[in-house]
């Protein structure tokens, strides 16, 4: 049923970007949150997107999801069948059905669903979200969602939330929140998923476990871009480090490498210690 | 007697089919839609118009103003998208003004205050009690219908997609779903059933005219679907038959308080709605019947292995 695996798995790795970003500006009156971002995110890897606050982290999520809209600049997403499509006039549904979904750093649950509701949301293309296939098709409508009823149990599992399925979000605690942040993302079948910190305000243990959740995910063929101020972790699971300082990219490596670069350490007020491991 | 029971078992299920109609806007999709009666009005209008001027056979003018319902429900949804909450609020409560308005002044089009008079009725009127009975077939039979519909609705993927709109657009869209699509399929269907209720009513009564499009009629069917309960339509329904039996019943107790000008007993009976609604949000906060979650179906055996896939 996981129509990508096989497509962008790690052992073969397309020469193509998955996700590229040109020069991408964007200003809240006079603050210039985005100020010619460039990059290029390559496909089945786990890429973390580090800066200091106010570096334009988020912002760039909001604008590669399509919630803002950049002043100038491209963004381009490769579509299973190679071909590129520019993200930069489209609406976030239409981006999120072309396989690509986000997170948010503070958890936005639907207050009235449940958590199963949540992971039933996500699902992609059904059938019973047309009117006309709702009269037309009841049967498809039916046997779709019993076979997502299937996948949201063993997301569920997946995410350690099975035991909560009939619980409103209200409910949840902020961890399990995060938790079902990640569930989410996983029932959309995304072939890239941005993750903004995902691990912010969970304990050291759940930080792990989060941890070993994106690792997971990338093993199975999936783009990860990761917003993280949680070093241990970026140190952990990154494949490659992106850093992001005043709305543009400052340098990118692997983790020790971009530790060691002075450019960096400068950006994060010279405090060395922050950065280690 | 009987007949002045029956009437009011008529009311109530127009009141049910207004009540589906802001489940649908306002209950699952969180579109405050405070122009229900412009709809309502609409619709009888349109029924009307149709079959008393132009000779229409009244089915045909019932499918009619459903259609008029369905495109100005559309056209108020792609006029206000960009609007939430207090200022969608404000501008459909503009909207129905502006229908009433309309109806009283271009006397060319919809004969002004005096109204239409002699609505074709749908079952003739010589039927005498019969007449009425056989309405409170048809009304309740209709009422029901739209609750089945609506219901079946509200249970599906379309309904759980309303629903998240109605809890976080931005969240309802990074989920991949068509958020303005959503809501002017939500809105106009609404619309529609609103528009239906009006007919029916317009044809009941056999009389439309402006003065009768009040905006507390739009109160009341939300303070029906408010004590029903908010996104569930069962709810609604039955919350429509409560809130017209209660209006009725306070008629008859203000007045056997002894002492009390009929104007007194008015007002007393106002209060008394007000009462029992606060009474019944401190003892139940999510109406009679609160919103129900889809249930998660229980495993058959648990196979740790395979996951997303």
């Amino acid at each position: 049923m996981d129509f990508y695996t096989g497509l962008m798995s790690v052992s073969q790795p397309s020469p193509q970007p998955l996700l590229s970003i040109e020069d991408v500006h964007l200003a809240f009156g006079g603050l210039k949150a985005l100020d010619g971002a460039s990059l290029t995110i390559m496909p089945g890897r786990l890429t973390a997107l580090i800066g200091p606050n106010g570096a334009g982290k988020t912002t760039l999520f909001n604008v590669i999801s399509g919630l803002l809209r950049a002043d100038s600049g491209r963004v381009a997403l490769t579509a299973a069948d190679g071909a590129r499509h520019p993200l930069e006039r489209e609406t976030p549904d239409r981006i999120n059905r072309l396989g690509l979904v986000r997170t948010f750093q503070i958890a936005r649950g639907l207050p009235k669903m449940s958590v199963f509701e949540h992971l039933m949301l996500y699902g992609p293309r059904q059938p019973g979200e047309s009117l006309l296939r709702l009269i037309s098709d009841a049967r498809a409508v039916r046997d779709h969602e019993a076979a997502l009823a299937e996948k949201a149990l063993a997301v569920a599992r997946r995410v350690r939330l099975d035991h909560l399925l009939d619980n409103r979000v209200t409910a949840l605690s902020g961890g399990q929140k995060k938790l079902l942040e990640i569930g989410r993302a996983l029932m959309a079948e995304p072939r890239l998923i941005l993750f903004d910190e995902p691990a912010a305000g969970v304990n050291p243990t759940l930080a792990e476990e989060i941890g070993d959740q994106l690792r997971a995910i990338v093993a199975e063929g999936r783009t990860v871009l990761l917003i993280e101020h949680d070093m241990a972790l970026v140190s952990r699971v990154a494949d490659h480090v992106i850093v992001l300082a005043l709305g543009r990219k400052l340098a990118e490596g692997s983790f020790d490498a971009v530790r060691e670069d002075a450019e960096v350490q400068r950006a994060y007020l010279g405090v060395r210690v922050e950065m280690a491991a | 007697m009987v007949n002045y029971l029956i009437f009011i078992l008529v009311v109530a299920g127009v009141y049910a089919l207004l009540a589906q109609s802001l489940t649908l806007s306002w209950g699952l999709t969180g579109l405050v839609n405070l122009g229900l009666v412009g709809f309502f009005a609409i619709g009888a209008y349109a029924s009307a118009m149709t079959t008393k001027w132009a000779g229409w056979p009244i089915p045909l003018g019932i499918a009619f103003s459903i259609l008029v319902g369905l495109g100005v429900g559309f056209l108020v949804t792609i006029s206000t998208l960009r609007l939430r909450d207090d200022y969608l609020a404000i501008v459909t409560l503009g909207f129905a003004e502006v229908v009433r308005l309309v109806a009283s002044n271009e006397i060319w089009l919809t004969g002004g205050t005096d109204g239409i008079a002699g609505v074709p009725s749908i079952v003739p009127r010589a039927w005498g009690p019969n007449y009425h009975i056989t309405m409170l077939v048809i009304v309740t039979s209709l009422a029901i219908t739209v609750h089945l519909l609506l219901n079946h609705l509200a249970s599906s993927p379309w309904g759980r997609a309303l629903r998240a709109v109605r809890e976080d657009q931005v969240v309802a869209a990074v989920a991949g779903k068509p958020v303005v699509l959503l809501k002017a399929q939500a809105f106009s269907i609404a619309a529609a059933i609103a528009a239906l209720a009006g007919a029916i009513y317009g044809h009941y009564t056999s009389y439309v005219a402006p003065e009768i499009y009040q905006p507390l009629i739009t109160i009341y069917v939300f303070l029906a679907v408010t004590a029903g309960g908010v996104g569930r339509p069962l709810g609604a329904l039955i919350g429509s038959y409560l809130l017209i039996g209660f209006l009725e019943l306070t008629r008859f107790m203000a007045e056997v308080v002894p002492g009390v000008t009929p104007v007194q007993a008015a007002a007393t009976r106002e209060i008394m709605v007000g009462l029992a609604l606060i009474l019944l949000l401190r003892l139940r906060p999510d109406g009679l019947l609160p919103e129900r979650n889809q249930r998660a179906p229980k495993p058959v055996a648990v196979h740790p292995k395979g996951t997303t896939s």
